[in-house]
């Protein structure tokens, strides 16, 4: 039984170890968010919170390390069933957070609160998986594609309406991805995306134009490997896409419209939306080279910088540690993604690296979109940094997904 | 693929953390400081011995510092009751309001007030105390003279003399306090608050060095405070006038005093309306400052500058007589001129005539100096000037500096008999205390006359000289000792049991009361024997009488000097009339 439990740690130690150093990391920084000139009681005692959150994500994590790999492709599905019903179910019973108090993404269990929509993306990569690992040829038609993005299209759909577009964004990363590994040419997966790609860049009719044509141009250079009908709908589904973007945008809530707006120029409203983003790049591009030091940084401690031990917990990185920190960060994050790729590379089922490259894909949308929110690369949509930020569902999920990786080495 | 996400958040953040870091760096300062004057003291005013006429106290101004316009206005009507704030006030304030700006409220919050605030210091997010010195003048005696301080006015602001100047500054208004403003200002310093995101200020900072500023300069005066405020004690409370003292031997001032007086206290930290309003409406107006702003006909005072202007030109000797002798009056050009006296004075000659204030010897003096001569002389000694004391505001004297003057002024071409006037201290001819009292110090010298000034450490300024000997100008005194020797009109009113004082009284004729001319008495005292040591001019609105009224009050100021520079004990009886009346032996008096 240890035995066991040892080689599942010692599976890939290099990616344990790595993962195991930035939660560590992590919590650190949540401590150093807590260190306020005013102190605020919930961002002070986050750090044991969140410690505690590491011991039962540890636990966990050798717990689904003993788990085969075969039980999760059976319960691929019931599990994905059972995230979908708790979706729901916070769309009726759910309550906000912090200050995403009017976003119903959290079932309030009396002792914790849990988030079902971390917990569904777990189940979308098994589903996912399980789906394309039975299919017996490579997704390479538009039809092929159909099946999966209804897999992830449901759970998207319902956290949208949450609304959670962060979420939302990292359910694309996984239908990407894994398309990718299961062997959809990129083309194809481009087309795919283009819709979503055209709903965001409609704020601009000169700019969705001129992507507009691209997919024209492309569907041209592509035509002898695609259908009519597919040509049509894609050609169809863009421009629905620029159609449907004013009333989508008028559905949208205003905090919402306001971050998107915000991204586009955070002076619009310095003070307002374009505060966080703006208080945010003036930490990170204040810490320089080196930093102002460890819970040094003036721009947190005198509360700047918003949500600091949450989503924006890149730029304390970034204030107190520098270059050096946010570049050594996302050095490590890179490596830790390298590592999932060499293990999907290794797996010798399907199953395996299909789930290995959803998890892989959830990953690097988080990172991207955390991490280029606190320097306005990206709109700021309230997504979690891996491992880092302040949130025990998050935490306890990516360790759980850490575990089934684990195992995946453990049974080549 | 992961290279590409990766190595453009790394490319983003090369950028945001290293090249443009400085950029952030700036930002996130001014993100979380305030900065905030620090006030240094103003520089003291001392006296000629050293007693303080102006110097500062710890005083407390409050300060509001928040984000937004409606949480300043909710702060500021939490303050209300206690900063006894209106709406127009707070109104005002919120117009002031620039963000990331401390708000100033009060310059001038009284201790008890402050304590409350401290005490309930939750209650007022945002709110800042600061020390800051607070102007204090040591009684209403010299007020004209050292001014006040009040914030600066917004034409001010725009003025090249105070471009460096921030708002809320306090400055010098008038008097010492606006002459030598900029000496005294000392510069302020700079001290930055830090503050939260919510801006709440988390405390003073560490880190930044702040600038402590630099005090004004201390400032000494020639004023003798003592004098001065003995000059109030004894001048008649209900009548306006000044009072003006020169020492002779450098042209600097002792002692200015205007009467009524004001507390200067009363403009610190800004005027209360209701003071405001009570100096205002005052008739007298206590703000004007009668010895360099107050104009008066010098009436018979004047006649000593016609002498001296005669005797400089050469036009009569020392001791020569006019040809016709007073017998009450002159006809001239066809009209009679009469002397004051209708039976006349019979053959005067310069000091008689001085001594007795003769009309008719005058004006055939005035007839020998010629008109043009008169105004060209006049006005070389600065009879149409300011004498250029150190103290702005002062008027220019009105004296026709040409003969084109009466056609500006009255339409009409002057005849050669103006000067008739001109010679007894009429026709257009209107002076301040301080100008004649420099006259008279030229009397009192050898014939040549510095500006007066306050400042002790000032440059003498050059001012004329009347080219006259030590003869002329000993009749001249000859005729002023006459008026306070036995049978002189001052005579009971002045004589003084230490000091030989001698001086010229005048009626000034005036449009307020035909009835009751001002009364002068232009004076210069000291040891028997010896040269004057002090120049004293008195003026007194509507006191009839320059022997009775304006007199005494000179004898006084000049007694109770030279008693303290020459060690004898002050005593407040002083004059022959006021020995007599109180019943004291007089074995000193001349009869």
């Amino acid at each position: 039984m240890f035995r066991k439990i040892f080689a599942i740690w010692a599976g890939d130690s290099a990616l344990v170890i790595s993962v195991m150093l930035m939660t560590i990391f992590g919590i650190a920084m949540i401590y150093s968010a807590g260190v306020l000139n005013v102190p605020n009681p919930v961002t002070e005692g986050a750090w044991i919170r969140q410690s505690s959150w590491f011991v039962i994500s540890i636990v966990v994590f050798t717990l689904v390390g003993c788990i085969s790999v075969r039980w999760f492709e059976w319960a691929a599905f019931p599990l994905y069933g059972l995230s979908l019903i708790l979706l729901f179910t916070t769309l009726l019973i759910g309550t906000g957070s912090g200050t995403a108090s009017g976003v119903k993404s959290f079932i309030d269990l009396g002792i914790i609160s849990f988030q079902p929509s971390e917990f569904a993306k777990l189940t979308t990569i098994l589903a996912l998986a399980r789906y394309l690992a039975t299919r017996p040829e490579s997704p390479s038609t538009f039809r092929a594609l159909i099946t999966p993005s209804i897999i992830v299209g449901i759970p998207l759909g319902l956290v949208i309406l949450q609304p959670d577009l962060g979420t939302a964004l990292a359910f694309m990363g996984i239908l990407f991805f894994t398309l990718y590994w299961a062997g959809a040419p990129i083309g194809l997966l481009a087309f795919l995306m283009s819709p979503a790609v055209a709903l965001v860049l409609s704020y601009n009719n000169r700019i969705w134009a001129l992507f507009f044509m691209i997919v024209l141009g492309s569907l041209y250079l592509y035509r002898y490997r695609l259908f009519l009908v597919e040509s049509l709908a894609i050609v169809i589904a863009n421009l629905a896409a620029g159609i449907i973007a004013s009333p989508l945008w008028d559905s949208l809530a205003e905090y919402q419209q306001n971050r998107i707006l915000v991204f586009l120029d955070p002076s619009v409203d310095p003070r307002g939306a374009g505060y966080h983003i703006i208080q945010s790049m003036v930490a990170i591009g204040s810490g320089g080279v080196r930093g102002k030091g460890f819970t040094d940084g003036t721009q947190k401690k005198l509360d700047f910088v918003p949500e600091q031990h949450t989503d924006f917990i890149f730029s304390v990185i970034g204030e107190e540690l520098g270059f050096l920190g946010t570049g050594l960060a996302l050095l490590f994050f890179c490596f830790i993604l390298y590592r999932l790729v060499k293990i999907a590379e290794k797996s010798t089922d399907p199953f395996s690296g299909l789930v290995i490259f959803g998890i892989l894909g959830s990953w690097l949308i988080h990172i991207f979109v955390n991490v280029g929110m606190t320097v306005g690369m990206v709109p700021v949509t309230g997504i979690p940094l891996p491992f880092v930020s302040y949130g025990g569902t998050f935490l306890l999920m990516s360790w759980i997904a850490v575990g089934i990786t684990a195992r995946v080495t453990y049974e080549e | 693929m992961i290279v590409i996400v990766i190595g453009v958040l790394l490319v983003q953040f090369f950028r945001v953390q290293v090249l443009r870091s400085s950029d952030y760096k700036l930002r996130s300062e001014s993100n979380r400081l305030r900065p905030l004057s620090v006030h240094a003291p103003r520089g003291t005013v001392f006296d000629r011995y050293g007693n303080v006429i102006a110097d500062n106290v710890p005083g407390y101004a409050v300060y509001v510092l928040r984000e937004s316009k409606e949480s300043t206005r909710e702060v500021l009507n939490k303050l209300r009751p206690h900063l006894e704030l209106s709406d127009e006030k707070i109104n005002s304030l919120m117009e002031n309001m620039r963000r990331h700006q401390p708000l100033l409220v009060d310059t001038d919050v009284d201790f008890s007030a402050i304590s409350v605030l401290e005490e309930q210091r939750e209650y007022f997010p945002g709110l800042y105390i600061e020390m800051r010195p607070k102007r204090r003048y040591h009684g209403e005696a010299v007020a004209h003279t050292i001014g006040y301080v009040s914030e600066i006015s917004a034409e001010e602001l725009n003025s090249p003399r105070f471009a460096e100047y921030k708002q809320g500054l306090l400055v010098g208004k008038v008097g010492i306090e606006r002459q030598y403003e900029e000496r005294l200002q000392g510069r302020q310093g700079i001290r930055y608050l830090e503050v939260d995101a919510n801006g709440r200020i988390v405390g003073s900072l560490s880190g930044i060095e702040e600038d402590p500023g630099q005090p004004g300069e201390d400032l000494r005066l020639t004023l003798d405070l003592s004098l001065i405020e003995w000059i109030h004690q004894i001048f008649p409370d209900s009548l306006p006038g000044a009072v003006v003292a020169l020492d002779p031997a450098d042209g600097s001032v002792l002692a200015l005093y205007s009467a009524p007086t004001f507390d200067p206290n009363i403009f610190v930290g800004g005027i209360s309306p209701e003071s405001w309003e009570a100096i205002n409406s005052d008739p007298h107006n206590p703000l004007l400052n009668r010895t360099v702003m107050g104009l008066y006909p010098p009436a018979s005072t004047w006649k000593l500058a016609a002498a001296g202007i005669a005797l400089d030109l050469g036009v009569v000797g020392p001791h020569e007589e006019m040809p016709i002798p007073c017998n009450g009056g002159l006809s001239y050009g066809g009209e009679y001129r009469s002397c004051w006296l209708p039976s006349g004075h019979g053959s005067l000659a310069l000091a008689g005539a001085i001594a007795q204030s003769c009309n008719v010897y005058f004006y055939q003096l005035g007839m020998r100096i010629g008109l043009d001569r008169m105004l060209e002389s006049g006005t070389k000694i600065g009879f149409a000037e300011q004498c250029g004391i150190d103290l702005p505001q002062e008027s220019f004297g009105i004296f026709p500096s040409e003969r084109a003057f009466w056609e500006r002024r009255f339409g009409y071409r002057p005849l050669e008999g103006e000067v008739l006037s001109l010679a007894i201290g009429q026709g257009p001819n209107s002076q301040t205390p301080v100008k004649m009292a420099q006259f008279y110090m030229a009397l009192a010298r050898n014939g040549s006359a510095p500006a007066p000034h306050i400042l002790d450490d000032r440059d003498p300024v050059e001012g004329w000289r009347l080219n006259i000997s030590n003869e002329s100008i000993d009749q001249l005194r000859e005729g002023m000792r006459q008026v306070t020797a036995p049978d002189g009109t001052a005579h009971y009113w002045a004589s003084l049991e230490h000091w030989d004082i001698i001086g010229k009284t005048g009626s000034g004729q005036n449009v307020q009361d035909p009835e009751r001319p001002h009364a002068w008495f232009s004076s210069m005292a000291g040891p028997w024997d010896g040269d004057p040591e002090i120049v004293v001019v008195v003026i007194v609105e509507l006191g009839i009488s320059g022997a009775t009224m304006a007199a005494p009050i000179a004898a006084k100021t000049a007694d109770f000097y030279l008693r303290r520079k020459y060690g004898i004990p002050v005593d407040t009886i002083q004059t022959l009339a006021e020995h007599i009346e109180a019943g004291r032996p007089t074995p000193w008096a001349r009869w």
